[in-house]
């Protein structure tokens, strides 16, 4: 199995299935059963390759760590875009709850419209409710945009929360009437909060509207020879820089960033570039999909989270436009970085190694830092998605024995040809097929489990429980997660970072990125406040009282 | 204080047999009433008003600061009746179910709900299609439910499904079935029909409200019949509904029937004069 990592000892204190056991136990029969498909202690002696259930409803009543439609579709891919006029179409906490929480950086030129900054939501009131929304949503965007007139925003977004799907609220007819009455691209997403089962359902209905509406509208070309876009990148932290410094140094051109520090005026001549780097598979593998099949744009499966992960990736970027000159020019690229964080690696890899991590985020984030982690030799002892499919966790060959659901079918699928006059094959079809064959993340993303260590644990939809069972019994020095569940593993004793925000910090990503990564995680290890501190209920009685009657 | 909601399905004559009942209720009974109109078309006390209501409760929701005062959206009409209308959005858009809940609750507000009520009667629009046309059931503002049916099988239908509301909240809020109205539609054996589909139920036919001319003629003038003709046989027998409703003392859980079971009491009564 390349790239696992080889063990001379055992992770855990004990084997995961042992865990699993243990932890499932508490469980009765029907939330047993259920649960534990979304666990496999993972085991690659096996003849078959493991299973895991994922993207299905979580049971009610468990304390899950999942967002809901609108969060995927307005906060993680919408959100980021800094010259989209994004409305959120509803009651004022939908809107105030997603304003800044990601650290998706945005940055503009001067006399270029950055709206990352700012909310902006249409507040329904009760009145907006019973008599419907669709007049203040219509005030709502032309206030924004004589708000913001010089410059003007390239495009109006409305996302739906809830009620406006309660209520029936036609937001694409209201777009389509903005449209015309302002001259401003005006798009409606229909992710109401309660579609899907997680954020994933906003993934896919941002990703369908920004195929149909702002992919493919101008026809403007590169400038250089080698181009591409970049997708799944959500400049968490500032992560989408470090990836186009180290793209730009090797002379690569980065038409546009889906959707990380992005603009609608990159995005819409996505499709002019020849390759599409994919870095959350899980949120944007559906544009990487129709844009292969609208304008014949091949992609690759990166991850700029890790340095021997980096390499790999821009290795596989060269080898795919198969020019000497730059194959050499990336060459470079990697040496020159790789000596200027030597020293720090070798410190940090000193300091770091032999600790376990547990990681859980996103839909690909807990793969790609298993793939950093390594770097320090630090292992991954649990790892899971909050809203990751299948695929995510067992590789894209599964997808045609994925059950597709009440709730997946509830989500629009495009399914898209050729665009007459843009469809264009960047390589004949015999040179397509021998990169297929030669680059193994061609189109193809092999999924989570196969880096994974023997009798280590993978899960979906991990709730509080079992997080808090899990830390105890398996024991990682350090646990990933989120502002949702980390602070109760930390003020336990139990080291932790936030991988969705990365806390205050970053970038992560590239060569550089890894070492600010590795000092965080130093510092954290090594400064274990919270395992200091002894509670007053651990050394005084917490009740006091007297005997009644006296 | 009795609070009382009228259910049936859509165009059955709910609107006017429920002015025509609380016109009797009131001027025949000397009853102090208040009639809230739940439908957002606003035109269930049309009749009583002579024309078509004034201000709704969520009208004045719509323009911020106003201060609201009652007698804005309660007017007083024939037989001293205190009309209210919820009122709504026009048809397709927003949401009419949390209007009535938004617009009972303003009335609470309001001071509305005065002791010196005996009834207050609640015009309910179509089916119970959604929780907040379910609103004067839930938490135990109407106590009594009258359903308006006829023997047509939707009607009945309806009817039936109007009572699983009924059940659902029957055990929360303490609302009960005071029995079926029919307004005749002059259907075979419809009487019979309607009895033993009340008797089934658990409840009963309250009354039978034959069918007359003249309460289109006095719906054309916007009057009620005990105002339009009260010496017609049909002004009495809007009297004799508001005697029935008044001395009611029946009230109960009912028990809604399955679908095959209704539509084999429709072949047993509905086509014995075959």
């Amino acid at each position: 199995m390349p790239g696992v990592l080889e063990l001379e000892k055992p992770l855990t204190p004990q084997p995961a299935d042992t865990a699993i056991e243990k932890v499932l136990d508490s469980y009765e029969a029907k939330v047993f059963k259920n649960r534990k498909k979304h666990m496999v202690s993972v085991d690659h002696t096996l003849d078959t390759p493991q299973e895991i259930a994922a993207n299905v409803r979580t049971i009610p009543g468990m304390l899950t760590h999942r967002g809901c439609c609108y969060a995927g579709c307005k906060g993680v891919v919408l959100g980021p875009i800094k010259d989209a006029l994004t409305i959120v179409h509803g009651p004022i906490g939908c809107s105030f709850y997603t304003w800044g929480t990601r650290r998706h950086k945005g940055r503009s030129d001067a006399g270029e419209l950055n709206l990352v900054p700012y909310c902006f939501s249409t507040d329904m009131r009760e009145t907006d409710i019973v008599f419907g929304g669709e007049k203040k949503l219509f005030k709502a965007i032309e206030e924004g945009l004589e708000l913001f007139g010089d410059p003007k925003p390239s495009a109006v977004f409305i996302c739906s929360t809830c009620p406006v799907g309660l209520i029936g609220d036609d937001i694409n007819a209201v777009a389509a009437r903005a449209e015309e009455a302002f001259g401003v691209k005006t798009v409606a997403f229909s992710c109401e909060g309660y579609k899907g089962v997680s954020q994933s359902a906003g993934h896919h209905i941002a990703n369908n509207q920004l195929i149909r509406r702002v992919i493919g509208e101008v026809d403007e070309p590169p400038k250089t020879k080698f181009s591409l876009n970049i997708l799944g990148e959500y400049n968490i932290g500032g992560d989408s820089w470090e990836t186009e410094r180290l793209l730009k140094r090797c002379g690569i051109e980065v038409v546009s960033v889906m959707t990380g520090d992005g603009s609608i005026t990159e995005i819409e001549r996505a499709h002019m570039a020849d390759l599409n780097i994919v870095q959350c598979h899980r949120s944007i593998n559906y544009i990487a999909e129709m844009m292969h099949d609208q304008y014949a744009t091949p992609w690759l499966k990166v991850n700029f989270v890790g340095i021997q992960a980096t390499i790999k990736s821009l290795r596989q970027i060269a080898e795919y436009y198969g020019d000497a000159e730059l194959t050499q020019r990336v060459e470079e690229v990697i040496a020159d970085e790789l000596a200027d964080i030597q020293e720090d690696l070798d410190y940090l890899k000193e300091r770091l190694s032999g600790k376990t991590a547990a990681l859980y985020v996103g839909g690909s984030r807990s793969h790609h830092y298993q793939q950093l982690l390594r770097d320090f030799g630090v292992g991954t002892v649990i790892a899971g998605y909050e809203f990751a499919h299948r695929d995510d966790y067992e590789g894209r060959e599964v997808i045609p024995d994925i059950k597709i659901d009440a709730d997946s079918k509830n989500i629009e699928s495009l399914e898209l040809g050729p665009v007459e006059g843009k469809y264009r094959l960047r390589f004949p079809e015999a040179k397509l097929d021998e990169l297929k064959s030669n680059i193994d993340s061609f189109e193809y993303y092999e999924g989570m489990i196969k880096e994974m260590p023997n009798a280590t644990l993978m899960i979906d939809d991990l709730n509080h429980f079992e997080t808090e069972e899990f830390i105890r019994l398996l024991k990682p020095d350090v646990f990933f997660s989120g502002i949702k569940d980390r602070y109760v593993l930390q003020k336990s004793g139990v080291a932790s970072r936030q991988l969705h925000s990365y806390d205050y910090q970053g970038p992560y990503a590239g060569f550089k990125g890894a070492i600010n990564f590795g000092n965080d995680l130093l510092m954290c290890l090594y400064t274990p406040i919270w395992e200091m501190i002894t509670p007053p209920w651990r050394s005084e009685p917490v009740l006091t009282g007297t005997i009644g009657g006296e | 204080m009795r609070q009382v909601a009228i259910y049936g399905k859509g165009g059955i004559g709910k609107s006017t047999t429920t002015q025509n009942l609380t016109a009797g209720l009131a001027t025949h009974l000397n009853k102090q009433i208040m009639l809230i109109g739940c439908d957002p078309k606003a035109d269930s006390t049309r009749m009583l008003l002579g024309g078509l209501a004034q201000q709704t409760v969520l009208d004045t929701l719509r323009e911020e600061g106003d201060d609201i005062e009652l007698d804005e959206i309660m007017k007083g009409g024939f037989g001293g009746i205190r009309c209210v209308e919820s009122g709504g959005p026009e048809p397709g858009v927003g949401c009419a179910g949390r209007g009535i809940i938004t617009s009972i609750n303003m009335l609470e507000q309001m001071g509305a709900y005065t002791e010196d009520l005996d009834f207050v009667f609640y015009d309910v629009l179509g089916d119970v299609v959604c929780g907040g046309f379910a609103m004067p059931i839930r938490e135990g503002k109407a106590q009594e439910i009258y359903v308006v049916a006829s023997g047509e099988l939707m009607a009945m239908y309806a009817a039936n499904n109007i009572c699983k509301g009924v059940q659902k909240y029957a055990n929360s809020g303490g609302v009960r079935l005071g029995g079926i109205i029919c307004n005749s539609r002059k259907v075979d054996g419809e009487r019979e029909l309607l009895e033993a589909f009340a008797t089934k139920l658990g409840s009963q036919l309250i009354y039978f409200v034959p069918r007359d001319n003249i309460v289109q003629h006095a719906e054309i003038n916007k009057k009620t019949v005990i105002e339009y003709a009260p010496e017609s046989d049909q002004a009495n027998e809007y009297r004799g509904l508001a005697e029935s409703v008044n001395n009611n003392e029946m009230f109960v859980i009912p028990k809604p029937m399955k679908q095959e079971e209704l539509e084999d009491l429709m072949m047993e009564y509905g086509f014995l004069g075959l």
